[in-house]
């Protein structure tokens, strides 16, 4: 008999805000996270992108001085998030077995700001000016490190790294974790925080960033025709997964059901995705396979969409090809249009709405869609929240990254 | 040239700043380890920090030596004459 795995706690840090409940009242309402920076250094190295998607709270307001220097902001991020979602699953009062407890957590990029701080103080003073904390604080599992340590999870802290796609993949991990019986409760989630100088030179050479300056809220506008690359955005997102025994007897609220993962690889080019979507297809239909469920069996997907001209379309197509005459029936939110592209906190961030979604039966809706590419028909929720139909309401959430991966998350409301 | 009163008060913000212990935690008799739980990673940054504000240099094999806070006093003040 396979255990269930369900979602009894969320915690989320976003660009549109600092808790679920704010982060989820504004995903319903529509808001634009982005904003112009007010950094030095964007004048400073005359960046050809002066706007981004910034956290509403900075983790500083909320952590102790001493924790935000020994932490670089993506583990402070995610530890923001990590508190919340344990008080929100009551495992703050629950007497919670630690050899049982494990984490899966993702990332895209890690430490980069302790990173390139740390290279600054080289050149600049000297390798004995180098905090001693440098390696723990820039290495990629050291959110999972840190969580493990603060909350006494010993069943193993576990890091995905697989770009844009970390957040929805490291799901896979947490379901895997929970089915075999390797834990009870897993803290699943993932952090990003690269809105530093040097990775947004990056991305803007590669031309994968909106240059609308002039207009940052209006930027990042997935499916429409003047879609003009994807807006960068920090956070961090975590969600308690649970096996459905654990839950039922400490009496836990649960949100929802994870019950399935699909991840492939497209093997097509390292940072397009592959033009038809043949990669998201298969992630999709292997997701359903795992689920026990029927294409149409879904009411809604949260899609990965970042507004980029050549990305958007192939998660069409495999959509397309995976719901066929039903598609129009999927109610598709692209919450990167409020949110910006949190890189490999993306995936956890949109999974909690697409749990919050099938929970509630709502779902978020998607600014800047003014002219629909026609190349691009999909059923999106614009303008009010979409309502799912009654009975058992299911949603994928889809998350693609550079490297060719994709992850896919499928969530049945309770 | 700082007083070995003001390297003591000067000792313990590094100490509160790294830390996050109160600065009259920070006495002569406390050893770093034993009393304050400061660990070898967190005692590194205190001694930079110790030598940019005093202006000295602590050689690193010094520094499993200053087991206490006096130790640091005592080291710091020397080493600034």
């Amino acid at each position: 008999m396979t255990r269930t795995a369900v979602i009894t706690g969320l915690g989320a840090t976003t660009p549109i805000g600092g808790d679920v409940p704010t982060f989820w009242e504004n995903a319903l309402k529509g808001v634009s996270g982005a904003a112009t920076m007010e950094h030095d250094w964007v004048e400073r190295y005359e960046l050809p992108v002066t706007f981004a998607a910034e956290l509403t709270v900075p983790p500083s307001e909320v952590l102790t001085k001493v924790e935000s220097k020994r932490q670089d902001p993506a583990t402070q991020m995610a530890t923001v998030a990590a508190r919340e979602a344990w008080k929100d699953a009551g495992l703050d009062s629950a007497d919670i077995d630690g050899d049982r407890l494990a984490v899966a957590f993702g990332t895209g990029i890690g430490g980069v700001w302790t990173l390139l701080d740390g290279w600054d103080t080289v050149r600049e003073r000297g390798p004995r000016r180098v905090m001693p904390m440098t390696v723990p604080m820039l290495m990629p599992n050291g959110a999972a490190g840190a969580l493990s340590l603060e909350f006494g999870a010993r069943a193993g802290a576990r890091t995905v790294v697989s770009a844009c796609a970390s957040g929805t993949e490291a799901l896979e991990t947490a379901l895997e974790l929970i089915r075999s019986s390797r834990a009870d409760v897993v803290m699943c989630g993932s952090t990003e925080a690269a809105i530093h100088p040097m990775p947004m030179a990056g991305f803007a050479a590669m031309q994968a960033l909106s240059k609308r300056n002039d207009d940052p809220q209006a930027a990042s506008r997935p499916y429409d025709v003047d879609r003009d690359g994807f807006v960068l955005g920090e956070g961090a997102g975590v969600m308690i997964v649970e096996s459905e025994e654990h839950a039922a007897a400490r009496g836990a609220r649960v949100y929802a059901e994870l019950v399935g993962t699909g991840v492939t690889s497209d093997s097509h080019h390292i940072t397009a995705p592959e033009p038809e979507g043949l990669g998201a297809t298969r992630a999709m239909r292997r997701a359903l396979e795992d689920a026990g469920l029927r294409p149409e069996d879904v009411s809604h997907v949260n899609a990965h969409a970042t507004s980029t001209p050549k990305g958007d379309a192939p998660e069409y197509l495999a959509m397309r090809a995976v719901f066929g005459d039903r598609l129009d029936d999927v109610q598709v939110s692209a919450t990167k249009s409020q949110t910006g592209h949190l890189l490999g906190a993306s995936g956890a961030i949109e999974s909690i709405l697409a749990v919050l979604a099938v929970h509630h039966g709502r779902t978020p809706v998607t600014i800047n869609l003014d002219n629909q590419d026609p190349e691009i028909p999909l059923n999106v929720v614009t303008g009010t929240p979409g309502a799912l139909p009654e009975g058992r309401r299911v949603a994928l959430k889809n998350s693609f990254g550079f490297g060719g991966h994709n992850a896919v998350a499928v969530f049945v409301g309770r | 040239m700082a007083s070995k009163e003001e390297i003591l008060a000067g000792l313990a913000e590094i100490v509160n700043e790294e830390t996050g212990l109160e600065t009259t935690d920070v006495q002569p008799e406390k050893s770093f380890t034993d009393d304050l739980d400061i660990d070898s990673i967190s005692m590194m940054t205190i001694v930079v920090n110790a030598e940019d504000r005093f202006g000295v240099k602590i050689p690193d094999e010094e520094v499993k030596n200053l087991k206490t806070v006096q130790d640091a006093v005592d080291f710091i003040d020397q080493a600034q004459a």
